[in-house]
């Protein structure tokens, strides 16, 4: 079914001035705004709820159900923030998605105001994605220009304003109420929960945090109706009643050792051997694979032999990972070291902590010396215990922070010790060091 | 009633508690750093985490799965926690050991040894022993963080307690949080130290050692101090204080916690008000006769008898620096010069009382204790109901300073003020203005008795004084002068001692007992925390000796008179008034 698969989210992508309104709307943009403005708010959301849309961000929370809890007839402004802070290393479906066509996504942006009340969207922005802020200024003021954004947007009652708000340069600043503190012009440190943003989020009112991609879906979801979108990816299990399906397509990110990197498009669901083997290209210098990253660093590791995970929201789950996350897929050759991909891992998460809560501020960092140590040939067997004993007692799930970063920085612990135990005890048992595995690989 | 669960004690809900609170009330310590009653919930230090759950209908329990803050769970009807199950433990001994990580352990030259919480919690609920193989990470101790404060920067566990109280307690916001990560810290930007009246709060809040008091910065081990409860008495706030001392030398004072007074915290401007009572300028001995005209030898003394040329001695050893040697043997002997005094003061007063009555003046000053003033008042219309009590002036500094400030260093609003520093710069003008009240019937106030003492000077004039900072101006002073014969109390040597007749030494707070009225009607009785300084005594005693009261001065005795003799007091019936006080009047 994947030969046949028209990319949705990427039609546009690469062809030239499919930036521009023109294009966008000869090519049939804004039929689902227009749709949705003829609705009701409530059966936008219930038209996006049907859909079995799942957050694209990370977490994959029901989209829907999200909207559902903002406070009925609520006196006063909504918030929609725009979750644009694509820090997770791998991803980079969002930049594609804005630099190629950033008239989708603020169809989509519009269409959730819509849908939420939301009177201003906020649409926060990674700093470093400097082409992305040009092309969504220019955009916008395009959508301003047609009646797309401001007083009364295309006849009807509804108006909009987007402000376009460049990121502080942290990882931190992706995660929901980081990213609202650093809105309003704070510390991204998250906040406590309850009250979730849905209540009181930014600037003390209640606020719909929504990742890009998910928005882009929802253009679509409206255009074309929730029934095409569930013709599409896994459906519900019927042995689990508290999975709700993954369905439509899904931009998965992949880059490392494989010979043809990049963004593609796909219907959920697929496996990673087929991503990594059909879509690209296979491993490069026709090595083996080591381990494959399912969804961003933060979710852990696939081994070779699970390469058959279907890479949906819950497939990565029941192979031991923290679950798809963005989707961004990375391939570890056999000639890599996990200590060193471990190590790498940490280093990031202990720089990007925000040092709120003890265990991840500490755990992070004390991970990150433990394994350059180990690199440089020091380790000590002991090391893997601690290590272990760091990755269990960080994190949302043992109940110890506030936000899942530490979640992110314990799962490729976790998984790297588990899956690839006997390689670390090599490791330290034969005091290698990383230098002379360098060298050694040099000749 | 609804109730809670902690470790199956169960305790009544009350409203807008939190777990750690609840847990207090039943016997059980939560550990916590970050969290503060006055301050706002972050819930980051991960100390305080609990299992928690609700208590169904049907009796079973359905616990989370996941620990939670206790800091930051509000106590609900039907809530089961536990706080001593492994899983618990295990949580508070790693996040000790993550706090440990970087801490230096220099428990040895910290000051907060003693006091720290992470001592104390390292006993309690952590491990012996950290795994930690790397070299910590080390960072600069700051020393300009503030004129009263030095940051031990890598002692800090990054509660944030500090940054939290100047921007939601000062309103001044010196202190952020810089860098990220293990590395974080915490900051001032340059030039803009934090400075705010009330800084040296943060030194209190921060759980270990990593902000210092400069003041006290390497002067006591703690374990030496010995405490004693008192009450500010710098302004009408009257700030319920715990004062340090070790061998009779004040160390340094906090404040104790007393929502009725002032909440939590303390200004500056008390935390190191105490300095007078040290002061080399203290009046260490009674004395007869002008320092200013160098009269130390009175003629009227040889009639009032044996002692008083031990007075004589005594006070001239003591005031020109002399050395004692000058005084013989048999002198030395009968050195106190407190008899001869007493006598000396009753035979004025009451010569005063029997010749001019009318024009016999007492000045009250509102740094009397009621005790002060109910004793010597007391004495006084008992010598002859005609002498005039009258109350000295209230010194009154600029306006009431009210926290937090805003951006832009404003005032806040009167509902959202959570601090007061008032211009009233007195601790007990209600107090003593209540006993001039019964005695006097009316308050004869400052301009009254001056202008008189300018048409139809008194003859006999009693002040007391006691200020910790000079009370009343020259101008004044030369209008008292004008009295015929000049009594001081006073504790430092000023312009009006210079100009007394006789000048009897009175003590600071920290060596008295007594009861402050703050400027709500909020009556506590504060405890001596060192001796009298050398060659002084309680006014009280001096009082009651005056008054011929046999015994010796005990408060409670005293306050209970007081309630009964004057219904102003009544709710100083049991003559204690608790750690927290009582409120007299509104």
């Amino acid at each position: 079914m994947n030969e046949a698969f028209e990319p949705v989210l990427l039609r546009r992508r690469g062809v030239a001035g499919s930036q521009t309104l023109a294009y966008y709307q000869q090519d049939g943009g804004y039929n689902g705004l227009q749709k949705a403005l003829k609705m009701t708010p409530a059966e936008v959301i219930k038209v996006v709820s049907d859909s079995g849309l799942r957050g694209r961000g990370g977490a994959g929370f029901h989209t829907g159900s999200k909207w559902g809890f903002l406070p009925k007839n609520y006196e006063g402004p909504i918030y929609l923030c725009v979750n644009g802070d694509e820090s997770e290393p791998g991803t980079f479906n969002n930049r594609i998605l804005i630099e190629e066509d950033p008239h989708q996504l603020l169809e989509g942006i519009a269409i959730a105001s819509y849908a939420t009340g939301a009177s201003v969207a906020y649409l926060y922005l990674r700093y470093e994605y400097g082409q992305c802020y040009r092309t969504l200024e220019k955009a916008i003021e395009e959508m301003y220009a047609n009646n797309l954004l401001g007083k009364n947007i295309l006849g009807s009652n509804f108006s909009l304003d987007v402000y376009l708000v460049r990121g502080a340069c942290a990882y931190i600043c992706g995660e929901e109420t980081g990213l609202i503190e650093s809105l309003e012009g704070k510390r991204a440190w998250p906040r406590i929960k309850p009250p979730f943003p849905a209540i009181e989020g930014a600037f003390r009112r209640p606020t719909v945090v929504n990742n890009i991609e998910t928005l882009a879906c929802v253009t679509h979801i409206l255009d074309k109706g929730p029934e095409w979108f569930m013709s599409m990816g896994v459906p519900k299990d019927p042995n689990n009643p508290r999975d709700p399906g993954s369905y439509g397509p899904k931009l998965y990110c992949v880059s490392g050792h494989v010979n043809n990197p990049g963004l593609f498009e796909l219907p959920l669901g697929i496996t990673a051997r087929e991503l990594i083997e059909k879509h690209a290209g296979g491993v490069w210098k026709g090595r083996k694979v080591k381990a494959v990253v399912p969804g961003g660093i933060s979710m852990g590791f696939l081994s070779a032999d699970e390469l058959d995970t279907p890479l949906d929201f819950a497939g990565p789950g029941k192979a031991g990972c923290l679950g798809l996350g963005t989707a961004a897929v990375i391939v570890i050759d056999d000639q890599t070291s996990m200590v060193d991909v471990l190590y790498n891992n940490c280093r990031f998460f202990a720089h990007e902590s925000c040092g709120q809560c003890t265990p991840c501020r500490e755990g992070t960092a004390w991970s990150s010396k433990i394994l350059r140590r180990i690199r440089d040939g020091h380790g000590k067997m002991s090391d893997l215990k601690t290590l272990e004993d760091i990755s269990n007692t960080i994190g949302i799930m043992p109940g110890t922070t506030i936000c899942g970063l530490a979640d992110g920085a314990a799962w490729p612990i976790k998984n790297a010790l588990k899956k690839f135990r006997p390689e670390f005890e090599e490791y330290i048992s034969k005091g290698q060091k990383t230098e002379m595995r360098e060298a050694l690989a040099a000749h | 009633m609804p109730s809670l669960f902690i470790n199956s004690v169960e305790i009544e809900v009350q409203p807008k508690e939190n777990i750690v609170q609840a847990a207090r009330r039943a016997g059980v310590e939560i550990p916590h750093y970050c969290w503060h009653p006055d301050l706002s919930v972050v819930a980051s230090c991960r100390m305080c985490l609990v299992e928690a759950g609700t208590k169904k209908d049907d009796g079973t329990v359905a616990m989370q799965p996941r620990l939670v803050p206790a800091c930051q769970t509000p106590a609900t009807p039907n809530t089961v926690v536990v706080t001593d199950s492994p899983k618990v433990k295990s949580s508070q001994a790693q996040t000790l050991e993550y706090l440990l990580l970087n801490h230096p352990l220099d428990c040895s030259i910290c000051d907060q040894a003693g006091e720290c919480y992470l001592q104390d919690y390292t006993y309690q609920f952590g491990k012996a022993e950290s795994r930690l193989d790397e070299p910590k990470v080390q960072r600069q101790d700051k020393y300009y963080i503030g004129e009263q404060i030095a940051l031990f920067t890598d002692r800090c566990v990054m509660c944030t307690r500090c940054v939290r109280f100047t921007r939601e307690y000062s309103g001044t916001a010196e202190l952020f949080v810089t860098s990220r990560g293990s590395v974080e810290e915490i900051e001032v930007l340059p030039g803009q130290p934090c400075d705010n009246k009330l800084a040296g709060n943060v030194v209190d809040l921060c759980p270990v050692g990593a902000l210092c008091s400069k003041d006290f910065l390497y002067k006591k081990r703690v374990w030496w101090l010995k405490s004693a409860d008192s009450v500010c008495q710098l302004c009408s706030t009257g700030c319920s204080i715990t004062v340090d001392q070790s061998e009779s030398k004040v160390e340094r004072v906090r404040p104790r916690e007393n929502p009725q007074a002032q909440g939590s915290f303390m200004c500056d401007d008390g935390r190191f008000g105490w300095k007078f009572a040290h002061s080399e300028n203290r009046i260490r001995a009674p004395r007869i006769g002008r320092a200013s005209h160098g009269q130390v030898a009175s003629p009227q003394l040889t009639t009032i008898g044996a002692p008083t040329n031990a007075v004589e001695q005594y006070s001239m050893s003591v005031n020109q620096s002399t050395p004692l040697a000058t005084a013989t043997v048999s002198d030395l002997t009968f050195a106190d010069p407190w008899p001869g005094l007493i006598n000396h003061l009753q035979s004025v007063l009451k010569q005063s009382a029997q010749d001019h009555p009318t024009k016999t003046l007492a000045v009250f000053s509102p740094f009397m204790t009621c005790e002060e003033a109910y004793l010597l008042a007391d004495y006084l219309k008992k010598t002859n109901p005609k002498i005039t009590l009258a109350m000295g002036p209230v010194p009154v500094v600029g306006e009431d300073d009210t926290y937090p400030k805003g951006p832009k260093g404003q005032s806040p609003a009167a509902e959202k003020t959570r601090f007061t520093i008032r211009a009233e710069k007195a601790p007990n003008r209600l107090g003593v203005e209540a006993v001039l009240q019964h005695f006097q019937k009316s308050i004869v106030n400052d301009e009254q008795w001056l202008s008189s003492m300018e048409l139809n000077p008194f003859e006999t004039v009693l002040v007391v004084g006691n200020s910790p900072a000079e009370w009343l101006n020259d101008e004044t002073v030369s209008k008292l002068r004008r009295a015929g014969k000049l009594i001081v109390v006073d504790i430092l040597e000023n312009n009006l001692t210079h100009a007394a007749d006789v000048v009897i030494p009175g003590v600071s707070f920290v060596e008295k007992e007594g009861t402050v009225v703050n400027h709500a009607g909020l009556a506590q009785t504060f405890h001596p925390a060192i001796r009298c300084s050398d060659g002084t005594r309680p006014d009280v005693r001096t009082y009651m000796e005056l008054s011929g009261r046999s015994g010796l001065y005990h408060g409670p005795t005293i306050r209970a008179e007081m309630a009964s003799v004057i219904p102003a007091f009544a709710a100083f019936e049991t003559g204690e008034l608790g750690e927290l006080g009582k409120r007299v009047f509104s």
